[in-house]
């Protein structure tokens, strides 16, 4: 059997696992990273980038379909129509160009890329089964990076009509009647995208609202966009059953129980760390509840052995991950790091779109703060109504006494960019005045950023 | 114009190097014959160099703390008239001097001189790093417990490559943001940790070459402890009659005996247990094998002085009675206090008394004072309780705390002989039977 040895394995080439065994290569650390799938991990197969590229697809798709009625454009558009196929062959070969261009970062930074699954047999010891026969990597450090996968549902087992949101990136054409479980981001994300393309789409949540990791304020105006869109809500509402061939579904309201019919059944209930098929239980690493335990050096219970990413647990995002990865990558370096981030931003690509960045006042109050807030709405704000996004708002929350930024929040039209201004400020220990006292491109949404802190000041300029 | 070159002088019978300890001029100094230039220190004195002519200095070779070849040119001197050069310049094997300053080419060219690496004359060996001496006002309340620093990534970045914890540093910032300027202040010492006292890391260090005396006794000490497995006993001495004696020898003194201290005493016991024991009375040499036991007994006396450690040496104690002792001591310590003390004064001694007086504690692990093979450590008297007839008594007690090598003495001829020192001044009187 061919053997490996090596500084740093990296076990999964998702997000953090790639930046790990870039930044590791970087630095001139003999690096393997393994992963049975194309590199990119879910983000860049099934995840991030193909439902970016489907809402995308829907997005243009609504908008011509928008033209085909009365609009205060004048823009008049004839029967327009949209071939799924051809969307989901656009976005495999958007994700094709970024599955080959991780593979090349790697390579240029002499990270060696092994196809195939790998089990961990001991805390140094990798066994990779890949095309050309089993392979066996001894590696001084280990870096932990599988990943997550979506939960499931006992009742509803995938398979047939009923799907995950992987299988919901890749469907042969638009579902009639689509059935969305779970009211969270990915199934919103998804749900409205599908609407968007035509979709009867009815979305069953368990909780008392949408959204529920964010603020009432913040979910307010997505449950309005999704009512314009059709698209029919039910909260306090639990899946059942799907009948055999999964056309239908029963649900369990307080009203008693009500069948829904469905083409498609799309289950996005969540995701839960990747714990099993490769040999953790082998490494008997301390468990935080269902995830991996890590301290502010992403260091596992085992001395060599670090774990990143979903696999830690929340918040799960591609962007945490990639800087634990690229962290890790310097501590076995030698160098002297510990996680140590202000904000870990996080964006909710509904229509309209959520970025969230730092603490919301509940958490900012719950944390002990005196809190000042400010809140500027973008019906106020000239570019957002040149763009026919009035919708939304910026709110940024600072504490009382120095006016030290604690958090900023927005939801509206393409707010996900303003995600790096919210973090920027964030992490450079920005106060009220900073922001207030940067000016701020004119006509641009970010002004409502601005303005947001001088209406906590108690001075907006145009409200 | 010519040239007048200095050599390290002939310090002493056997010296071949002494060691550059201090510079008194520097270069373009003018002197006058018998100014002092520099001070050499040879194996226990501190030698100063006059000038022998009058001039200015043009050069100076050497660093403090080298050790320097006797005859070696260690100043050079412009001076009226021819100067030196001819003489020295062919033979000497120090640096020539700047070639282009001097005036009479043709003498030096067979000097075969090695480039003269041209030190910087350093008038003092200790350098103090910068450290801006005041404080940094550090206005504010200081963070709460558990809230977390606010500095930009940069900031935590360069904080953690210094393994510095921001917790600890001083934002000026506005919300107490940590600037850059905010951690080089800190790093540099100039601002103060934050977190509930004022007090503040000292991170400056000074730097001090272990020159001179200082290295001789850190080379002394070293070789000591290394080649010498040492065995100290300790033993308390009753000493209330001997203080007895002593206060009224003292009180009954004449105008021109020396005042008493408990020292001679403790002298003159030693030589009459060496009388017993005088294998404790000599030098071993480990490198022939040879022990030489001496019939005189040459009394090293540990003194403080300013520069460090010296042990000036009272020759023939046999030879000597009480206020002998105390005029000798008296006469050495002054001696190496102010630095006059010569270097035949220094050496020689054939057992060590080692004496911190007042601050004499309650036990001490002196060190040999090698290729001696026993010295006694005093420590101080006091006044403690003791067990007499029934009750306790105050009585005037003071231990000896005595280190010998133990390859020449066992500990039971250690023992004994301290035992011996022991009798004679508990029972004062014997001191002054010769047997």
């Amino acid at each position: 059997m061919k053997t490996i040895n090596c500084k740093v394995l990296v076990l999964g080439a998702g997000p953090g696992g790639y930046v790990a065994a870039i930044r590791a290569g970087q630095l001139g650390l003999d690096t393997v990273i393994v992963d049975g799938q194309a590199p990119g991990g879910t983000c860049l197969n099934v995840g991030c980038i193909p439902s970016k590229a489907l809402i995308h697809a829907a997005d243009e798709f609504e908008k011509s379909m928008h033209f085909t009625g009365e609009n205060v454009l004048g823009i008049s558009v004839r029967a327009p129509s949209i071939d799924l196929s051809k969307t989901i062959e656009w976005k495999d070969s958007i994700v094709k160009r970024l599955n080959s261009g991780v593979a090349g970062l790697l390579k240029k930074n002499k990270a060696q890329l092994v196809k195939g699954w790998g089990k961990m047999v001991d805390g140094k010891t990798c066994l990779v089964a890949t095309d050309e026969g089993d392979v066996t990597i001894k590696a001084e450090n280990v870096i932990l990076a599988t990943g997550s996968v979506p939960v499931e549902i006992p009742s509803l087992p995938f398979g047939g009509n009923i799907i995950s949101s992987t299988e919901a990136l890749s469907l042969d054409g638009v579902p009639e009647k689509l059935v969305v479980i779970g009211g969270g981001y990915i199934g919103l994300e998804l749900g409205t995208a599908y609407a968007k393309m035509g979709a009867k789409v009815t979305v069953v949540e368990a909780a008392e609202r949408i959204l529920p990791q964010y603020d009432a304020d913040l979910s307010k105006p997505i449950m309005a966009s999704l009512k314009d869109l059709g698209i029919e809500v039910l909260l306090n509402t639990k899946a059942k059953a799907a009948n055999e061939d999964g056309t239908a579904l029963t649900v369990e309201t307080t009203d008693g129980d009500k069948t829904l019919e469905a083409s498609k059944i799309l289950v996005t209930v969540g995701r839960r760390a990747k714990t099993e098929g490769f040999g953790l239980e082998e490494l008997d690493l301390t468990m935080n509840g269902r995830v991996v335990a890590i301290n502010d050096k992403c260091e596992t219970s085992m001395t060599g052995v670090y774990a990143i990413g979903d696999l830690t647990g929340e918040p799960m995002l591609a962007h945490r991950a990639m800087a634990q990865g690229e962290m890790v990558a310097e501590i076995i370096s030698g160098m002297n790091r510990t996680f140590d981030k202000v904000s870990i931003p996080a964006v909710c690509f509904t229509d309209p779109e959520i970025v969230t960045a730092g603490l919301s006042p509940e958490e900012a109050e719950a944390a002990g703060y005196e809190t000042k807030i400010g809140v500027f709405p973008f019906a106020a704000n000239g570019r957002a109504m040149t763009m026919e996004a009035e919708t939304g708002f910026v709110r940024i929350v600072a504490r009382k006494d120095n006016h030290l930024v604690l958090g900023i929040q927005a939801v509206g039209k393409g707010v996900a960019e303003l995600s790096a201004a919210f973090s920027l400020a964030l992490e450079m220990g920005a106060c009220l005045e900073d922001v207030a006292g940067t000016i701020h491109a004119h006509p641009t949404q970010s002004e409502g950023f601005q303005e947001a802190a001088l209406k906590a000041l108690g001075h907006a300029l145009h409200i | 114009m010519g040239l007048h070159k200095i050599q390290m002088p002939d310090v002493g019978e056997g010296i071949t190097e002494a060691e550059i300890v201090e510079w008194n001029v520097s270069v373009g100094d003018v002197v006058k014959e018998d100014d002092v230039l520099a001070a050499v220190m040879t194996d226990k004195a501190t030698v100063e160099i006059p000038s022998p002519v009058d001039g200015v200095v043009k050069e100076i070779s050497g660093t403090i703390g080298d050790m320097t070849p006797v005859g070696a040119v260690i100043i050079t001197l412009e001076v009226e008239g021819e100067g030196n050069e001819a003489m020295i310049s062919a033979e000497a094997d120090a640096p020539a001097p700047a070639a282009e300053e001097a005036p009479k080419e043709e003498v030096k060219p067979e000097a075969k001189a090695e480039p003269a690496p041209a030190p910087a004359p350093k008038k003092t060996a200790v350098v103090k790093k910068p450290v801006a001496s005041a404080k940094k006002a550090t206005s504010g309340a200081p963070r709460k417990e558990g809230e977390k620093p606010i500095a930009s990534p940069a900031v935590r970045k360069r904080a953690a490559d210094a393994g510095v914890k921001l917790q600890y540093v001083f934002g000026t910032g506005p919300v107490g943001r940590i600037t850059h300027e905010d951690l080089e202040d800190y790093i540099s010492g100039a601002s103060a940790p934050v977190g509930g006292s004022s007090k503040r890391a000292d991170t400056s260090v000074e730097e001090t070459k272990v020159i001179g005396l200082r290295r001789k006794i850190a080379e002394r000490m070293q070789d000591a402890k290394q080649r010498i497995p040492h065995i100290t006993y300790v033993d308390e001495i009753d000493v209330t009659a001997l203080e007895e004696l002593r206060e009224h020898m003292n009180a009954t003194r004449k105008e021109d005996d020396p005042k008493l201290t408990i020292l001679p005493f403790i002298m003159k016991a030693m030589v009459m247990a060496i009388k017993d024991y005088p294998k404790l009375n000599s030098h071993y040499d480990d490198g022939n094998d040879m022990l030489y036991t001496y019939g005189g007994v040459h009394i090293g006396m540990a003194a403080q002085t300013p520069g460090g450690l010296m042990v000036p040496v009272l020759n023939h104690c046999e030879a000597m009675e009480i206020n002998d002792f105390a005029n000798e001591a008296k006469r050495l310590a002054n001696a190496a206090r102010d630095g006059s003390i010569s270097r035949e004064e220094l050496t020689g001694s054939t057992i060590t008394l080692s004496s911190l007086g007042k601050m004499g504690g309650i036990v001490s692990t002196p060190v040999m004072n090698s290729p001696e093979v026993a010295i006694v450590g005093v420590n101080k008297v006091a006044t403690r309780p003791e067990w007499r007839d029934g009750g306790f008594v105050p009585r005037k007690m003071m231990n000896l705390s005595s280190s010998f090598d133990h390859r020449i003495i066992d500990g039971w001829d250690a023992a004994e002989f301290i035992q011996r020192i022991k009798q004679l001044l508990e029972n004062p009187a014997t001191l002054f039977m010769e047997r």
